[in-house]
C-alpha cells in the first residue's frame, strides 16, 4: 500500500482575497460594526440544542470549566413566572438545570450555597443575599422546594455528594465546605457527606435573607434564624394553591348541586334546579372561601387548635351572616327552617374540610397531630354533609 | 414559633439522654427550638412544638432521638 503525499496547496490569491489554505484575509463584511455589537460574551457559550437561561448574565472561566453567573435582580419575566407558580398553574414544572452557578465574583475562598432546583427557591436565594459573592450549587430536587424535597428524599445526602463530585468544585476551591439551608437537614446527613466526599456541611439559616448576616457572624445563626415562622404574608401567599386545589371538586359538586336542587314533587323542576341550585352554590363558595382562604389567612386569630374546628367555626359564622343578610334583603320563600339549616351545615362542613386540608401546607403541624385531627373530625364533616343533603332534599318538596 | 401552636401531647419524639454526646446538632437543625443544650447534654424544652420533621433524628450521631410520625 503506497501513501500518496500531496504537496501543500499553494496560497491562491486573487484581487486581495485570500482563498486557501489559511484564509488569512477575511471578507470585510464580517467586521461589520453592527455585527460586532451583537456578539455579546454570552454568545460564545451558546451550544446547539441548549438555551442560555434568561437569568444568566455572563460566564466565568474556572478550572472546572465555564460557570454561569446569575443576576441578582429579578426581572419582569421572573416575577410573572412567580405568579404562575404561586397560583399553581405552572408550579409542577418550574425548575432550572441543576449544577454549579456563580453570583457576583466568587473565587477559590468563596462559600458554596446549596439550594434546590425549584425556580421559586432559586429566585429567592439569588435576590436576597445582598452583595455576597458565592458559588451556588443547585441540586436536582425535581422542581420541589428544599424542605419538601428533603422530606421526600430527593434533596438528599446522595444527591449532594453526586452533585459536588460532578460540579468539579474541588478543582475550584481552596476549602472543603458547603453551606446548606437548615431545612434540608431532614434529608441530608451532614456526617455522611463528610465521609463520602470530604466536604463539611454547615447548616446555614432557614431563610436566604439571613445568609448575609449569618456569614458576617462567622457562620453562627441566632435563634431567630433557626426557627420557622408562619406570618400573615406567608399564610396568605399559600392560599391561591389551596383555592386551585379546590377547583376540581368544586366543579363536580356544583353539577351535583344543580341536579339535587331540582328534585321535587314534579320529579325534576328546572326552575327549582336553577333557583335553589344557585343558592346552594353560593353557600358552597362560602364554605370554600372560608376553608381555603379565610381560615388559613386568619389562622392564629380563630379559636381552637384543630384546623377542622377553626374551619367549621369560620364557615358557620360566615354562612350565618349571609343567611341573615339574605332574609333581610329579600323575601325568597324557600328559605324555610330546613333549607336554612341545610345551607348552614353545608358551608360548615365544606369549610371544615378545606381548612383541615391546609394542615398539609403549614410549617408546624405534626403528622401525628393531623392524623388525630382527621380521625376526630372526618366523621363530623361527613355527618354534617349527609344531614345537609337530607334537609335540602326535604325542603325541595 | 410560640405564637401559633398545633395540638399538644401528640408528638412522638423520644430522646435518650444516656446516649446523648452533646454535639448540639439537634439544636441547630430543629426548626422549632425544641432542644436546648444544658450541661453538655441536649434537653427537650418544648415537646409540643415538635412537628416530627425528623431533622434531628437524621443528624443525631448516636441515634439518641426517635420519632414515629405515622402516615399523617
Amino acid at each position: 500500500m503506497s501513501i500518496e503525499i500531496k504537496p501543500p496547496l499553494k496560497h491562491i490569491q486573487s484581487e486581495n482575497v485570500s482563498i486557501l489554505p489559511s484564509m488569512d484575509r477575511v471578507s470585510p463584511v464580517l467586521f461589520d460594526e453592527k455585527k460586532l455589537k451583537h456578539s455579546s460574551p454570552l454568545s460564545e457559550y451558546e451550544k446547539s440544542g441548549y438555551v442560555i437561561a434568561h437569568f444568566v448574565e455572563k460566564f466565568i472561566e474556572t478550572d472546572a470549566g465555564p460557570i454561569p453567573v446569575v443576576k441578582r435582580d429579578l426581572t419582569l419575566r421572573d416575577r410573572v413566572e412567580t405568579l404562575g407558580a404561586r397560583s399553581g398553574l405552572t408550579r409542577n414544572n418550574y425548575r432550572i438545570a441543576p449544577g454549579l452557578y456563580a453570583i457576583g465574583k466568587p473565587d477559590q475562598n468563596s462559600e458554596v450555597l446549596v439550594t434546590a432546583n425549584f425556580k421559586l427557591t432559586f429566585d429567592i436565594l439569588r435576590s436576597s443575599i445582598n452583595s455576597i459573592s458565592a458559588w451556588i450549587l443547585v441540586l436536582d430536587s425535581f422542581g420541589v422546594n428544599v424542605w419538601c424535597a428533603a422530606g421526600k428524599g430527593t434533596f438528599s445526602t446522595q444527591e449532594l455528594v453526586n452533585r459536588i463530585n460532578k460540579s468539579g468544585l474541588e478543582r475550584i476551591l481552596n476549602h472543603r465546605r458547603v453551606i446548606l439551608p437548615q431545612l434540608s437537614a431532614t434529608g441530608v446527613k451532614a456526617r455522611d457527606v463528610k465521609k463520602m466526599c470530604g466536604f463539611t456541611v454547615i447548616f446555614g439559616p432557614i431563610r436566604a435573607s439571613d445568609i448575609a448576616l449569618f456569614l458576617q457572624n462567622r457562620k453562627k445563626a441566632n435563634a431567630d434564624m433557626r426557627q420557622v415562622t408562619f406570618t400573615f404574608k406567608e399564610r396568605l401567599i399559600l392560599t391561591p394553591i389551596e383555592l386551585n386545589i379546590a377547583f376540581k371538586p368544586l366543579i363536580i359538586t356544583t353539577l351535583a348541586i344543580f341536579i339535587i336542587s331540582g328534585i321535587s314533587h314534579k320529579i325534576f323542576s328546572l326552575e327549582n334546579s336553577l333557583n335553589r341550585g344557585l343558592t346552594a352554590l353560593i353557600f358552597l363558595l362560602i364554605g370554600v372561601l372560608s376553608g381555603a382562604l379565610i381560615t388559613p389567612t386568619f389562622l392564629p386569630f380563630i379559636p381552637f387548635r384543630e384546623f377542622a374546628a377553626k374551619g367549621a367555626l369560620s364557615g358557620f359564622i360566615l354562612a350565618f351572616c349571609v343567611l341573615v343578610l339574605f332574609s333581610v334583603k329579600s323575601n325568597i320563600t324557600y328559605f324555610s327552617t330546613s333549607s336554612s339549616l341545610s345551607l348552614l351545615l353545608f358551608s360548615t362542613a365544606v369549610s371544615s374540610w378545606f381548612a383541615m386540608n391546609f394542615t398539609g401546607a403549614t410549617p408546624f403541624t405534626s403528622p401525628s397531630g393531623v392524623e388525630k385531627e382527621m380521625r376526630r373530625f372526618i366523621p363530623f364533616q361527613a355527618s354534617a354533609a349527609i344531614l345537609s343533603l337530607i334537609l335540602w332534599l326535604y325542603s325541595g318538596f | 414559633m410560640r405564637d401559633i401552636r398545633y395540638l399538644d401531647d401528640v408528638a412522638t419524639l423520644i430522646f435518650d439522654k444516656e446516649a446523648c454526646v452533646g454535639c448540639s446538632l439537634c439544636t441547630v437543625v430543629c426548626p422549632h427550638g425544641v432542644f436546648e443544650l444544658i450541661d453538655g447534654k441536649a434537653k427537650i424544652v418544648d415537646l409540643d412544638g415538635c412537628m416530627e420533621c425528623g431533622a434531628c433524628v437524621n443528624n443525631c450521631p448516636v441515634n439518641a432521638l426517635k420519632v414515629t410520625p405515622g402516615v399523617g
